[in-house]
């Protein structure tokens, strides 16, 4: 008896969680005057045009491949470049190793904001400004605290044994890295990743500071621009933000149990 | 062994340092460290960012700030008020949640999913998907059910306007502080539980004296990230009400942003910009020493 009040309980908050969607998504096939008519009902007929206009406006397919190739490369080179210092950092831990780790840790409570308007001096003197590669070398900077301090965690439960009878093999310490370490930090790599994949997908504001170039723009800058443009438009603006959401549900829908363990062993670890 | 034979060794060594550590701290100090330290720089001039010449005012910054800028006042005042209000009501949501999830209940891992996936939106689309909430979605809402929550002009006046910001911003962090919960219940020890119904502890009794003091690590946890959160929102509110109505909902990270993007004052939002870090860094390390010391105490 318990039990069914509850599952009701919670199909009703379920379903509170989800009425947006299905609002965004009716809406989204209607003309404009069948929105303003009612935004509850459902569409007499389907208005398609809505989304082949969207994705013609802000040029979908350049904003997602820009997005897909800023987010993949970003968090290749950063998991990778990580992955060493961590490993490295633990075991040989000289005082270097510890006053970069407290760096590390300290920046990781450093607000973007406070730190974007110099950031747009120094990025611009070091020529990083409006370039797909010049974000990627900024997310490093800023994604590298979390990086390190999550996989230095990990690093120092994993067991010396192996490497050092490597290191006996005659392996060389790079070798020792990519064939014996890489392998056993599996796991918390596809955590860091997990986590840094939406944090860059999603980001805006650095985005907007930096990509001026409307080729250049991920898809919240493309989002933003069609509103920018047109306030209110709300038949366009629906298949936009639809399209804009599909990416990104899609993947975790797709990796959905690797995700939430990944969000619940990235933060209790941390 | 030798001297000799010793040193190419140590050498190789540190070779490895910095061929392993170096990347990762040039990154930081390049992007991070360098325009932090700027900025604490910048903090101190009249910088309007185009100019060559940052003339030195001293603190001046600092002090228009504290007492003369009512609008900063003001931001700041949201985000105190919008932090304490998002971080009780999402933690207690997620809370509860995560209890009742933790149950034997059918669909327990459909229902997770479904109350993580606004989390993994980005704030500025969310945004924009309110704004439509608010506006057609609640008006066409309000004719059919005639409720006067939905009849409110929820983006159109300051104390509306503060709870549609809240809602929003509960709605997408619920589900994340939830699954850490989720993992924090699932990880005690059964045995422990068992044990106190056995000796005849009533549910109540279990969730206060047991699992709470038991979960206090994901208390750690969610506050940290929720408290952040807060402080920081930015995007959520640039496409919900950009501030308005009538600059009531200008957090102090927006503040910032236009201080220095809109008006081009650089060296007056640096100011800004250090001492919200300041802010930001003080409130989480109280924060996290305090929850780990009873973390200790357990």
């Amino acid at each position: 008896m318990g039990s069914v009040l509850l599952f009701l309980v919670l199909l009703f908050v379920a379903l509170l969680f989800l009425s947006p969607f299905y609002y965004i998504i009716v809406n989204s096939v209607k003309s404009y005057g069948e929105i303003l008519k009612d935004a509850g009902s459902w569409p007499t007929h389907l208005v398609l045009e809505n989304y082949s206009i969207a994705w013609k406006w802000v040029n979908f397919l350049q904003a997602f491949f820009n997005s897909l190739f800023i987010t993949t490369v970003s968090l290749t080179l950063m998991v990778s470049v990580g992955a060493m210092a961590a490993w490295r950092m633990v075991r040989r831990s000289h005082r270097v190793s510890s006053i970069v780790f407290s760096l590390f840790v300290v920046a990781m409570v450093v607000p973007f904001q406070s730190v974007m308007i110099p950031m747009m001096k120094v990025t611009s003197e070091l020529g990083l400004l409006n370039s797909r590669l010049g974000i990627i070398v900024i997310y490093q900077g800023f994604g590298m605290p979390f990086t390190v301090f999550l996989l230095h965690g990990f690093v120092k439960t994993v067991p010396r044994e192996l490497e050092e009878s490597a290191y006996l093999d005659g392996c060389r310490t790079m070798q020792t890295f990519g064939y014996i370490v890489l392998p056993l930090l599996k796991s918390i790599l596809a955590t860091v990743a997990i986590l840094q994949t939406f944090w860059i997908w999603n980001d805006f504001l650095l985005p907007l500071l930096v990509l001026f170039d409307a080729t250049k723009r991920t898809i919240p800058l493309a989002v933003f621009s069609f509103f920018g443009q047109y306030t209110d438009q709300w038949d366009y603006a629906l298949a936009t933000l639809n399209m804009g959401m599909i990416p990104i549900i899609v993947f975790f829908l797709l990796l959905q149990r690797f995700i939430i363990r990944g969000v619940a062993a990235g933060s209790l670890k941390g | 062994m030798t001297k000799m034979q010793r040193k190419p060794q140590q050498l190789r060594a540190v070779r490895d340092d910095v061929i392993f550590i170096a990347p990762a701290v040039v990154f930081f100090v390049m992007i991070v460290a360098a325009s932090f330290l700027l900025g604490i720089y910048y903090s101190f001039t009249s910088w309007n960012g185009v100019g060559k010449h940052a003339a030195w005012i001293g603190l001046e910054n600092y002090r228009y700030l504290v007492t003369e800028d009512g609008r900063a006042l003001r931001s700041a005042w949201f985000t105190i008020r919008f932090t304490i209000t998002s971080v009780i009501v999402s933690n207690f949501i997620a809370l509860l949640l995560a209890l009742i999830l933790t149950q034997p209940i059918r669909g327990a891992k459909a229902f997770r999913a479904i109350f993580f996936l606004p989390n993994v939106i980005g704030g500025i689309i969310l945004g924009f998907v309110w704004r439509f909430i608010f506006d057609s979605a609640f008006s066409s809402l309000a004719e059919t059910t005639s409720l006067a929550f939905f009849q409110l002009p929820w983006l159109g006046t300051p104390g509306t306007g503060y709870w549609a910001v809240v809602i929003v911003f509960v709605w997408k962090t619920t589900g994340y502080l939830m699954v850490i919960y989720i993992a924090a219940i699932v990880g005690i020890d059964t045995q422990l539980l068992e044990a106190a119904r056995i000796d005849g502890a009533h549910a109540g009794q279990i969730l206060t004296r047991i699992m709470i003091p038991l979960m206090t690590p994901a208390f750690t946890v969610c506050l940290f990230l929720m408290l952040s959160w807060s402080m920081k929102l930015f995007d959520v509110i640039f496409s919900l009400t950009k501030g308005g109505p009538f600059q009531s909902t200008e957090a102090f990270s927006l503040n910032i942003y236009l201080e220095a993007f809109s008006f081009n004052n650089y060296g007056y939002g640096s100011a800004k910009a250090v001492l919200f870090f300041i802010a930001v860094g003080v409130v989480t390390l109280i924060q996290v020493t305090a929850t780990k010391r009873l973390e200790i105490e357990q």
